[in-house]
C-alpha cells in the first residue's frame, strides 16, 4: 500500500509543470499565434494605459479642425467635432477591455464554468434544468431578446442609476462617467455569455465524472467541492482557456451590435461600436471614409486575432487533434 | 427503430414549455415595461379620461395573467393584436407580408452558404499539409470574425460608392408565378453577400473538421486500397459520412441568419421583419414585438425539433443519450 502510494506520487509531481511548459512552448512556436498575441497585447495595453498613452482626451474638441486628414499632431485624422481619432480609438479600446473583463469574469467564469461543472457533475434534475434553460437561450436569436431589453429594461436602469445611485458617495462619479451604459452592456452580455461555455464544460465533465480518478476520490470520501475544485476543474482548464479566448473576441464584436441597438455606451464616451456607427452613414462614408475605416480596421484585426489564437490554442491544448 | 418514439415524444413535450416561458417573459416585459402603448397612441396632449376609457376597453387594467391568457387564446385563433404605429391595422394583416420578404432572401442565403461552404470544407481538408488549407481557413476565419455592422458599411463604401457597381440598398419586387419575389434584383446581392460570407466560413470550418475525422477512418483506407478512384472515395465514402453531423447546424445557421437580418434590413432598407420589429421597438409597439417573438420562437423551436429528430434517426447514439451507448 505504501509502495503504491509512493509510485503514484512521482508521476504526479512530474506531470504538473509539464502542462504550462509544453503547451505554451508549442503555442510560441506557432508564429501566427505569436503575432495574434502581440496584436491583442497592443490593443489591450493601449486600452488599459489609455490615460497615459492617448495624446488627447476622448472628448477634446477642436471645431476649427474637423475632418482633418493625417498629420503629425493627429496621426489618424480627426472626426466631425475635431476630436483626435487615435485618442478615440485608444479610449474605445479601454471600453472594450473594461466590458470584456467584467463579462468574462461574471458571465464566462462564474456563471458559465460554475453552471457547467454543476450540471455535468450533479446530473439528473439539476442538469436537466440548467441545460433546458441553456437550450431556450440558444434556440432564440439573442438579438430578439436584446431588442426587448432595449425597449423595456434600459429606461428603468437609467432611472434607477440617476435617481438613487447618483447621489451615493463613491458610485456617484461612476454614474457621471457613463456607469449605467457600461452596466447595461455588461449585464446584457453576461446574461447571454454563459450558455456556450457552460455547454462545453458540462459535456466534458459528464465524461470525466465516470473516470477512475474521480471515482477513487469519491471512494476516499472527498467532498463535493474537493472533487469539483481539485479533480474536475484542473481537467477542464484547457477548455476554459480556449472558450475564453473565443468569447473575448465575441464580446468585442457584440458591443458593436449593442451600441447600434442603443444599449451601448453613449456619447461622448467612445467605443468601437459608437465610432463605427458614427462613421457608417452614407454621406459620411462618401466624404470621410476614414471615420469608419480606422475603428473598423482595429476591431477587425482584434477579432481576427482572437479567433486565430483560439484556433491555435485548440490545436495546442487538445491532444486528440495532434 | 427502437427508442426513436420516446425520443420524439420527449422532444415534443418539451417544446410547449419553452414557448410558454419565452412568450410569458416577452409579455411581462411588454406589460410592465415603460411607454404606455395607449399614451403613445394618443400623442403628447392626450386626454386622461380617453386614455383610461381605451385602457378599459382593451382590458389593460385586468390582472396580468388574465391578459396573457386572453392574448394567447386570441393568438391561437390567429389574432395577434393591433399595431399602435400602423394605426388600427391588425398585426396579422401586415406581419406575414414582412415575414415573406425576410424568409425569401434568408433561404437563398442558407442555400448559398451550404452550396459553397460544404465543398470548400472538403477541399480544404483534402489539401491538408499544403499552403492552400491554412490560407483558405484563415481567409474564411477573417470573414467570420467581422461583425455585419462592420462589413455592411465597408461593402457599401467599396461596391456602391467607390466602384458604383451596385446600389447601396433598397428592395424591388417582381411578380413571378403569382409570387412577389425580390431576390431577382441586383439590390439583393450585397445583403446576400453580407449574410452568407460568415455562414460559409462557419460551415466550411466545421465541414473541414468533420472531413478530417472521416479521412482517418479505416474504411477510407480500405476504399483507397481496393483501388477506387479518388473522386468516388471522396464523394461516396468521405463526404457522405462527414455530412451527417452537418444536419444539426442547419437550425443554428438559420437562427444566425435571422438575427443578422435586423441589421441587414435596417442598413439596406429592406422592408422585412427585422426592420419591422426594430421600428416597433423604437415606438414601444408591444403587440408587434409580441407577435414577432411568438412567430420566431415557434419557428425556431420547430426547426430545432425537426433537426433533433432527424439527427435521432440518423445517429442512434443521440436518441439513446448516454443511457445506453457512449
Amino acid at each position: 500500500m505504501v509502495r503504491a502510494e509512493a509510485a503514484l506520487e512521482e508521476p504526479l509531481a512530474e506531470a504538473r509543470p509539464r502542462w504550462g511548459a509544453t503547451a505554451l512552448g508549442r503555442l510560441l512556436r506557432n508564429r501566427l499565434a505569436v503575432v495574434c498575441l502581440a496584436i491583442i497585447a497592443v490593443v489591450y495595453l493601449a486600452g488599459i494605459l489609455a490615460p497615459w498613452v492617448a495624446p488627447y482626451a476622448y472628448d477634446d474638441q477642436n471645431l476649427d479642425n474637423t475632418y482633418a486628414g493625417t498629420s503629425w499632431s493627429h496621426p489618424l485624422g480627426t472626426d466631425e467635432l475635431g476630436r483626435d481619432m487615435l485618442s478615440r480609438v485608444i479610449w474605445a479600446a479601454q471600453t472594450t477591455v473594461v466590458i470584456s473583463a467584467a463579462v468574462i469574469l461574471t458571465g464566462g467564469l462564474a456563471l458559465g464554468v460554475g453552471l457547467g461543472l454543476l450540471a455535468g457533475y450533479a446530473g439528473g434534475r439539476v442538469d436537466n434544468l440548467i441545460m433546458r434553460v441553456a437550450d431556450a437561450f440558444f434556440a432564440l436569436p439573442d438579438i430578439l431578446l436584446l431588442l426587448l431589453i432595449t425597449a423595456t429594461v434600459r429606461p428603468r436602469v437609467e432611472k434607477l442609476f440617476e435617481g438613487q445611485i447618483a447621489h451615493w458617495p463613491v458610485l456617484g462619479p461612476i454614474v457621471d462617467a457613463g456607469g449605467p451604459d457600461y452596466f447595461l452592456v455588461f449585464g446584457a452580455l453576461a446574461f447571454f455569455g454563459w450558455v456556450g461555455i457552460a455547454r462545453v464544460i458540462r459535456s466534458q465533465v459528464l465524461s470525466l465524472r465516470e473516470s477512475e480518478y474521480v471515482l477513487a476520490a469519491r471512494a476516499m470520501g472527498a467532498s463535493l467541492w474537493r472533487v469539483l475544485g481539485r479533480h474536475l476543474l484542473p481537467n477542464v482548464t484547457n477548455l476554459i482557456v480556449v472558450s475564453i479566448t473565443f468569447s473575448l473576441g465575441a464580446v468585442a464584436g457584440t458591443e458593436i451590435m449593442l451600441t447600434w441597438l442603443g444599449i451601448g455606451v453613449q456619447p461622448p464616451h467612445p467605443s468601437f461600436g459608437a465610432m463605427i456607427f458614427n462613421g457608417s452613414g452614407l454621406s459620411t462614408l462618401r466624404n470621410h471614409p476614414n471615420l469608419l475605416l480606422v475603428p473598423a480596421a482595429v476591431v477587425g484585426l482584434l477579432l481576427f486575432a482572437f479567433n486565430l489564437l483560439g484556433d491555435a490554442l485548440t490545436d495546442v491544448l487538445s491532444p486528440r487533434r495532434r | 427503430m427502437p427508442g426513436i418514439l420516446p425520443y420524439i415524444v420527449r422532444r415534443l413535450l418539451w417544446a410547449p414549455f419553452v414557448l410558454l416561458a419565452v412568450t410569458l417573459a416577452t409579455f411581462a416585459l411588454g406589460r410592465f415595461g415603460p411607454g404606455d402603448p395607449i399614451e403613445v397612441l394618443q400623442g403628447q396632449y392626450n386626454n386622461p379620461e380617453v386614455v383610461e376609457r381605451i385602457r378599459q376597453e382593451r382590458g389593460l387594467d385586468d390582472p396580468f395573467l388574465n391578459q396573457y391568457g386572453r392574448y394567447m387564446w386570441d393568438a391561437l385563433h390567429g389574432e395577434l393584436g393591433t399595431s399602435s404605429t400602423y394605426l388600427g391595422v391588425a398585426v396579422e394583416d401586415i406581419i406575414f407580408e414582412k415575414l415573406w420578404v425576410t424568409v425569401q432572401y434568408n433561404l437563398l442565403a442558407l442555400i448559398i452558404i451550404f452550396a459553397i461552404g460544404l465543398p470548400a470544407g472538403i477541399w480544404a481538408a483534402l489539401r491538408r499539409g499544403t499552403w492552400q488549407d491554412p490560407l483558405t481557413i484563415s481567409v474564411l476565419l477573417l470573414f467570420r470574425s467581422l461583425p455585419v455592422l462592420v462589413t455592411i458599411p465597408i461593402l457599401q463604401y467599396i461596391l456602391a460608392i467607390k466602384l458604383g457597381w451596385l446600389p447601396s440598398g433598397g428592395w424591388d419586387e417582381r411578380e413571378i408565378l403569382g409570387l412577389k419575389l425580390g431576390i431577382f434584383d441586383k439590390r439583393i446581392i450585397m445583403p446576400l453577400l453580407v449574410l452568407s460570407l460568415p455562414g460559409i466560413a462557419g460551415v466550411a470550418r466545421l465541414m473541414r473538421a468533420q472531413t478530417l475525422e472521416v479521412l482517418d477512418q479505416d474504411f477510407v483506407r480500405t476504399a483507397r486500397a481496393k483501388g477506387l478512384q479518388e473522386f468516388v472515395v471522396v464523394s461516396r465514402h468521405v463526404a457522405r459520412n462527414a455530412l451527417l453531423p452537418m444536419t444539426t447546424i442547419v437550425g443554428f445557421a438559420l437562427v444566425g441568419l435571422l438575427g443578422g437580418s435586423l441589421f441587414v434590413e435596417s442598413l439596406f432598407g429592406i422592408p422585412g421583419i427585422g426592420q419591422f420589429v426594430w421600428k416597433a421597438v423604437l415606438n414601444y409597439d408591444y403587440d408587434v414585438m409580441m407577435a414577432v417573438t411568438l412567430i420566431t420562437a415557434t419557428a425556431f423551436i420547430l426547426v430545432n425539433l425537426v433537426t433533433d429528430i432527424a439527427y435521432g434517426f440518423i445517429d442512434p447514439r443521440v436518441r439513446l443519450g448516454g443511457r445506453g451507448g457512449g
